[in-house]
């Protein structure tokens, strides 16, 4: 028997309506517009200049450009790894129903709650300053703190170690993870005598992999994006001498300080194939370490 | 054998216990902080006010620039509220086109949603805020409302698809045979089952209106608008740092609906993170 279709076709795309006028008017047609922008000077007062490709050549040798990219990919690459390890750890421990994990779990995702807050970033401000709790804790064992926001060399580690800070959501991707592997397989493995240890890294850790590439891959995009505590830590100039200067953050100064709109809008395209070009590559990677059941 | 057994459970829970304290201990100390007179936040570690005071609510709660802060909490859930209905409904009838309709370029177009979901905001951000600017919607809500209510939150409608591809389809052909129209079918069957998945997509929509920062920074100006996000940077150009105690205060207060959402609907919120990996 030939089976019915639902629905008419044009039902279907009146129920996809809002978002087809959305994915026109809200993303093709300003995409179209900012791509074009990006070959012009525009400073919203006079219509714009077609310039090639200036900004880019500009941006080529904008020394702050390269610093932002410099100071983002250290953000990206050295926080988030970290972030994984301890959400991966932390789900682990975490995993097996007893007293108190729910509880446990609250606290641990807390900080991922709270952590896109300006009221946060602020909170960090102060807790690194120089008179900040972390200096005063310090001179309790005789150890002078620095003003850590303050000194280039730091400044940026404060803002990772925010991002780490916020591993929990991790965490409970990670447990939903965790929770559908089959206790069967464990099971087996103990009768055949494998150790817990090795039970984690050739079970556990294989079954859990796919969720921990798409967490990466969603983490890296995020973070490639991240704005807000650059802007308030650092009093929205990317100081001290553009240590803390993230790539949006410039962006943002370009096109909203100093009306820049075709070079923001050239940032904005390079930060598009940045992130097109990394995501590329882990997909790329992904087929060396991520395991697939079928 | 039993007491290692306990002697292992004491090592655990105390070593979690004093792991999550640290971590939580920066958004404690504000808490306590809060408390404290402006002297007392900047002399010694103690952790507890030595004086409890309520004085930096009091002078917090006055605001900035002539409003009271309870001004920003209120535009604050103003605006989500407004996204919670503009997400919803938009991105419900995407979503159900997408997991229960049949049309020639659903996995096509499907695949062009996921994408966007990729995109950095970035690349539209700009020739947005040109455009909202000539139509004089910059300094109001618009810019920040009306997108919501074209599915622009690709995420969600990921997610709600998820949840409805999840509906059996044997439960929506009775209904289908007696000559149910597929407006009814959306109205009647879908949504109602479909509740716990709009729950999440409602709290997730507070949750990041609540934080947003960047976008209700560009586009609001007039401090009669201003959101919490907005009004807590200013607080700290017009004050300085000489008022931490009452800028304390108000971080505080800007948590509360936060934490409130969440004790209120941790379910909906672990069950979104579970099932699309985002972030809270």
């Amino acid at each position: 028997m030939k089976r019915h279709a639902i629905n008419k076709p044009w039902e279907a795309y009146l129920f996809l309506l809002p978002w087809l006028i959305g994915l026109l008017c809200f993303t093709v047609i300003p995409m179209v517009l900012s791509l074009y922008f990006s070959f012009t000077r525009y400073d919203m007062a006079k219509s714009p200049v077609w310039i090639g490709l200036g900004n880019y050549v500009a941006m080529a040798k904008d020394p702050r450009v390269l610093k932002s990219i410099k100071v983002t990919a250290t953000y990206v690459f050295l926080g988030i790894p970290f972030q994984l390890a301890f959400a991966l750890l932390l789900a682990v421990v975490l995993k097996k129903p007893r007293f108190g994990v729910r509880f446990y779990r609250t606290v641990y995702y807390l900080p991922s709650l709270f952590g896109g807050s300006v009221a946060v970033a602020l909170l960090w401000r102060q807790v690194f300053n120089k008179e900040g709790i972390i200096n005063r804790l310090l001179a309790l064992v005789s150890i002078q703190g620095k003003n850590w926001i303050a000194t280039p060399d730091t400044a940026l580690y404060t803002l990772i170690l925010l991002s780490v800070w916020q591993f929990g959501a991790s965490m409970v991707i990670f447990l939903g993870g965790l929770q559908q592997i089959s206790q069967d397989i464990y099971e087996a493995a103990a009768i055949d005598g494998a150790s817990k240890f090795r039970a984690f890294f050739t079970i556990t850790l294989p079954l859990l992999t796919p969720m921990v590439f798409f967490n990466l891959v969603m983490t890296v995009i995020n973070a490639f994006q991240a704005f807000t505590p650059s802007y308030i830590i650092s009093g929205g100039t990317g100081s001290p001498v553009d240590s803390t200067l993230f790539y949006t953050l410039y962006l943002y100064i370009n096109g909203f300080k100093q009306f820049k709109m075709g070079y923001a809008s050239a940032m904005a395209w390079v930060l598009l194939a940045i992130i097109g070009l990394i995501t590329a590559l882990m997909f790329g990677a992904a087929k060396k370490w991520v395991y697939y059941d079928d | 054998m039993r007491f290692k057994k306990r002697a292992s459970a004491l090592i655990f829970h105390l070593l979690i216990i004093a792991f999550g304290f640290s971590m939580l201990y920066p958004l404690l100390w504000m808490l306590m902080a809060s408390f404290k007179s402006n002297q007392e936040i900047f002399a010694g570690v103690n952790f507890f006010p030595k004086a409890p005071t309520l004085s930096n609510y009091a002078s917090g709660l006055k605001g900035v620039s002539g409003y009271s802060f309870f001004k920003f909490i209120g535009n604050s859930f103003l605006l989500a509220a407004a996204c919670i209905i503009g997400n919803i409904v938009s991105c419900s009838m995407a979503a159900f086109a997408f997991a229960k309709l049949e049309f020639r370029l659903n996995k096509i177009l499907f695949s062009v949603m996921m994408l966007t979901l990729m995109l950095p905001f970035h690349v539209r951000l700009i020739p947005q805020y040109i455009v909202f600017n000539k139509i004089g919607w910059v300094d109001t809500y618009l810019p920040l409302i009306i997108p919501k209510f074209f599915a622009t939150e690709g995420f969600f409608i990921f997610m709600l698809t998820q949840f409805m591809r999840g509906i059996s389809n044997e439960l929506l052909e009775a209904p289908r045979i007696d000559g149910c129209s597929t407006w009814k079918l959306f109205i009647n069957f879908i949504i109602p089952l479909s509740l716990p998945g709009l729950m999440t997509v409602a709290v997730f929509t507070f949750i990041w209106t609540w934080n947003d920062f960047f976008s209700q920074m560009i586009y609001l100006s007039n401090p009669s608008r201003f959101t919490v996000a907005v009004a807590l940077r200013m607080f700290v150009d017009a004050t300085g740092q000489s008022t931490w105690g009452a800028l304390f205060a108000m971080s505080c207060v800007s948590l509360i609906p936060l934490f409130a959402f969440f004790v209120g609907f941790q379910r909906y919120l672990i069950e979104g993170i579970a099932a699309g990996g985002v972030k809270g």
